[in-house]
């Protein structure tokens, strides 16, 4: 993908409140397909024991990247909602690693994109997540 | 006839349980920057995510991020299951509540997997959820949650999760 739609994906997620709270840019972006970095921070801990962040920030960036690699779609770029997302957590994310998600929109109908995820920290042979989801196909 | 022994006063279990509940909240910072609280009635928890702009996902409608709304479930269910195991040891005794801070929370069960559906658009104004553990073994659980913000028989979310539950500590004779 050229640089002005990288630039102009990138400001939209930037612009997204929630995906900016918790640090979230632009890394890649292609035809269906994103990824996004989030980078580690103290507030994201789920388990004050171990410093692991929470599923709940890993799920908030599948979500993100999902809808990201839908609105990439040269036939969905007018927007989309989730519709469904699930989420398999395999590993606890080393703490102080950035967590990297990459999501591919591997069948895309009229009306409705199918999303594969996948969440990585600095092992990226190793997931810590996986995701599947439905998202909606907004049209002009 | 054996007498049954008088009840507690109404404050001490009171206290008792509320500290247990704040112990299990309080120590985890990523329930603090989402803003989740909890309220109590009797064993009953119910989720409480109070608005704030940082959850907007799509400013333009405005909605609620789906990914603040995700992790808004996965908390209520991560605590409901936690304070359903520790409900008994906090009842009989077998748990102090003040000996629990952040460096010795209970162990909390871990997410397996997490399903989400998105059933409307979340309002940018308070939301809440209620979960439900539907089996807890020995060894992994299934929970339900409900989200809803302005009509209880109105979700705009629901989820299922499985965890793997922690190695329960035999309590020391």
């Amino acid at each position: 993908m050229d640089d002005k739609s990288f630039k102009i994906a990138s400001q939209f997620i930037e612009a997204l409140p929630h995906s900016r709270a918790l640090g979230m840019r632009l890394t890649a972006l292609e035809p269906g397909a994103a990824e996004i970095a989030m980078p580690y921070d103290v507030s994201l801990i789920g388990d004050p024991e171990t410093g692991v962040i929470h599923g709940g920030a890993v799920s908030a960036l599948m979500d993100t990247c999902g809808g990201a690699a839908v609105m990439s779609h040269p036939e969905a770029s007018h927007g989309t909602a989730t519709i469904d997302l699930r989420i398999d957590y395999m590993r606890a994310a080393t703490p102080g690693q950035t967590v990297t998600a990459r999501a591919e929109c591997y069948h895309v109908t009229r009306t409705v994109a199918f999303v594969r995820a996948w969440a990585m920290d600095d092992d990226r042979d190793n997931p810590v997540a996986a995701a599947t989801g439905a998202f909606t196909v907004e049209r002009a | 006839m054996a007498r049954r022994p008088r009840p507690e006063p109404v404050q001490v279990v009171k206290q008792r349980r509320d500290a247990a509940l704040k112990a299990l909240v309080d120590g985890v910072p990523y329930i603090r920057f989402l803003g989740i609280t909890f309220e109590r009635h009797g064993d009953e928890l119910t989720a409480l995510l109070a608005y704030d702009d940082k959850l907007i996902g799509n400013p333009m409608l405005p909605a609620l991020h789906g990914g603040a709304i995700a992790a808004f479930l996965e908390v209520a269910a991560i605590i409901e299951l936690s304070w359903s195991y520790l409900w008994e040891d906090i009842e009989s005794g077998r748990i102090d509540p003040t000996t629990i801070d952040p460096q010795h929370l209970p162990r909390l069960p871990k997410t397996i997997d997490f399903t989400v559906d998105y059933l409307r658009s979340g309002l940018p104004r308070d939301a809440y959820a209620r979960a439900r553990v539907n089996r807890s073994g020995r060894r992994y659980a299934s929970v339900h949650v409900e989200a809803w913000q302005d009509n209880r028989s109105r979700l705009f979310a629901q989820a299922t999760g499985h965890f793997l539950m922690p190695a329960r500590t035999e309590p020391t004779p």
